[in-house]
């Protein structure tokens, strides 16, 4: 159980997720989809993974289950020695709103509100947040705080999307191809505010991709297949995300 | 939090602006309309009661005939005033009242105007006060003295401005009177007549000298005033079962008389008005309840535009109570536009129309305040279900929402 109020405090090293057997079955009429079919996996803090994969090999259900966003249907999920699967619907909502940050392939901002606002969605309901401000100084984007959504580019949406996500110092980032919508040059400035979260505060950051290239920014790189982890491995030095080419 | 909830609605309803307007039409009109009515209504109510009282609060008048008209019905005399005045309970006072319409003239100024012959104390039973002079006496008035009390009107058409009229003569036709006194100024009587266009003289006087050879003991009208707390409607019964025996009326014949009695028209007025406004009442349920059910219609229509938003907020932490406050805090801002611009619109209605009604703006924070909390309740009411299903949405469901 996640308790009510505080979330386990932030380490600087040691197990963040242990997934164990997971497996997830959508029912959609009379089909079962098996989207996850027994993920082992140990994530740890600090680190900066890479989800390759195919188009529908489970890496987003494999994402949101991590983030409290849906569960699985059978398997083991230890969230720092707090028992996710089986938690009650509230429980779950905490642990979003205290330990997880989410950015997704939309960049998922509120049309009707600033950046600031956008961010500070997420600062009034967490416990110990940074300012919109300096959320935003980190991703970049110091000068454009005032701006609506359908004012920014594209990169500059989800850099603020990313800002949002790690306002509440999360204890994990979760990133659902982050770049999928953008260019090159803007993905990677996208990118390169990711690394930086990653670097800067230590976050444990859980980047979902299908492009191979961006693999080369990751700590470790694990593929997944047909609902399987089926390779997995360990780069020796990470490459920084502004010469990432593709 | 509140707050917050409460600027992103405004911003919401700036970003739709010609929608949240066509949604809020309906609530706008309802309130409008009943603050409105009502506001008028009273104004006009109070009108009609301060005319009522002006011609005397609990008056009885007994006329002949029935209704207005009275051709042919036969008048009173002054048998009739002292039967009525000895056998009938609860009377203060009574004067006999006979009036007649001629040319009245000082020097060179001429009205056509009410001459109305009485006792003194018609005076007490029909309200009258006295501006300048005195009244007529009792002893006046047996002898048939050539005196009279004139109303305001009848100063200003006949003496002018700045003119002593105490001790002036007035002529009409065979009789001159001298003016001994002047009465308050009364203003408009219930139909609009204007009351201080009358000379008052003693019914003696005006008998003898106005009045034909053959009508020379004829009342016209006899004034009754109850005693306070007793009630009129004995009165009105006791003095038509009298009147009716004096006159021989069989059981199946009509009365030839009637009574008329001031505190039952302020009665008749209140309640008409009561009808008035439990029927807008209705009115105004139904133009809400349809305002509602707009606003229900427009918020279903945004927890369906804003899935994705719900979504975010949903998948970033935020708890479903938090959503549903969000957009029931949407609804009520809504709607409570919608009633504040109605209470505006009825005050610039209300200040028109008052001149229109010719009733005066009597602005009753009553009415404004509960029209505008029925308006926010009506957003709670009708954005409960809409923010209910926002805040039960499954979060992944509602991101993957285009
Ligand atoms: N809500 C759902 N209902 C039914 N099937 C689903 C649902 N979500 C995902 N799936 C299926 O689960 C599989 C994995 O999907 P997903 O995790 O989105 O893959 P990826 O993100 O790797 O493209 C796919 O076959 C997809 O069709
Ligand atoms: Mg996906």
């Amino acid at each position: 159980m996640i308790p009510r109020a505080t979330p386990p405090p932030p380490t600087a090293t040691g197990v963040v997720f242990e997934a164990r057997k997971l497996r997830k079955v959508y029912h959609t009429g009379e089909l079962d989809v098996v989207a996850l079919h027994g993920v082992d996996l140990e994530l740890n803090a600090g680190e900066l993974v890479c989800l390759l994969g195919a188009s529908g090999s489970g890496k987003s259900t494999l994402l949101n289950i991590l983030g409290g966003l849906d569960v699985p249907t059978s398997g083991e999920l230890i969230y720092k020695g707090w028992q996710l699967d089986g938690s009650r619907e509230e429980t779950l909502t905490l642990f979003r709103r205290n330990c997880v940050g989410f950015v997704f392939q939309f960049y998922n901002l509120i049309p009707s509100l600033t950046a600031r606002e956008n961010v500070a969605l997420i600062t009034g309901i967490s416990l110990d947040p940074m300012t919109s401000e300096e959320a935003l100084e980190m991703v970049g984007l110091g000068a454009r705080m005032d701006h609506f959504p359908s004012q920014l580019s594209g990169g500059e949406q989800q850099r603020v999307a990313i800002a949002r996500a790690i306002a509440k110092r999360p204890e994990v980032l979760l990133c659902d191809e982050p770049t999928g919508a953008l260019d090159v040059t803007t993905g990677i400035t996208v990118l390169e505010a990711v690394e930086r979260i990653n670097r800067e505060l230590g976050t444990l950051t859980v980047v979902i991709t299908h492009n191979a290239v961006m693999s080369e920014m990751a700590d470790r790189v694990l593929y997944l297949s047909d609902g399987k982890i089926v390779n997995s491995h360990r780069n020796e030095t990470r490459l920084p995300a502004s010469q990432l080419k593709w | 939090m509140f707050f917050n909830a409460f600027i992103i609605a405004l911003r919401e309803i700036r970003r739709n602006l010609t929608r949240a307007f066509l949604t809020v039409v309906g609530i706008v009109i309802g309130v409008a309309a009943v603050v409105t009515m009502v506001t008028l209504g009273r104004g006009a109510t109070e009108v009609v009661k301060a005319q009522i009282s002006n011609i005397g609060s609990n008056l009885l008048i007994l006329r002949p005939g029935q209704g207005w008209g009275h051709s042919g019905a036969p008048m009173f005399n002054k048998s009739d005033l002292r039967t009525i005045k000895d056998q009938v309970p609860g009377i203060h006072a009574l004067a006999p009242f006979v009036n007649t319409n001629v040319p009245a003239v000082h020097l060179d100024n001429v009205r056509n105007t009410d001459i109305q012959g009485t006792t003194s104390n018609y005076f007490e039973i029909a309200n009258w006060k006295i501006a300048m002079g005195r009244f007529f006496t009792d002893a006046e008035v047996l002898e048939g003295a050539s005196v009279c009390v004139i109303g305001e009107t009848i100063r200003k058409e006949l003496f002018g401005k700045g003119v002593d009229p105490i001790g002036g003569k007035i002529r009409c036709k065979g009789m001159s009177v001298v003016v001994v006194g002047v009465t308050a100024v009364k203003g408009q009587g219930g139909f609009g007549d204007d009351l201080d266009d009358n000379i008052i003289v003693p019914y003696t006087t005006l008998q003898r000298r106005l009045t034909g050879q053959a009508k020379k003991d004829n009342i016209n009208q006899i004034m009754i005033s109850g005693e306070t707390g007793y009630p009129t409607a004995n009165i009105v019964a006791d003095v038509s079962s009298l009147m009716r025996e004096r006159r021989g009326l069989t059981h199946n014949e009509e009365n030839n008389f009637s009574v008329f009695d001031s505190l039952q028209l302020a009665d008749a007025i209140s309640s008409s008005t009561r009808v008035m406004t439990s029927l807008l009442g209705w009115v105004a349920g139904v133009s809400l309840l349809v305002g509602g059910i707009g606003i229900m219609n427009i918020m279903l229509v945004s927890v369906t535009e804003r899935t994705r938003e719900i979504g975010i907020r949903l998948a970033i932490g935020a708890r479903a109570r938090e959503v549903l406050l969000q957009f029931l805090v949407e609804a009520v801002t809504l709607s409570c536009v919608g009633g504040v611009t109605g209470i505006a619109l009825a005050y610039v209605f209300c200040s028109l129309g008052a001149e229109a009604v010719g009733a005066p703006f009597l602005f009753d924070p009553k009415i404004n305040l509960i029209a505008f909390v029925f308006s926010a309740a009506i957003g709670i009411i009708f954005g409960f279900m809409p923010a209910r299903r926002a805040a039960s949405l499954d979060p992944i469901e509602a991101l993957r929402h285009e």
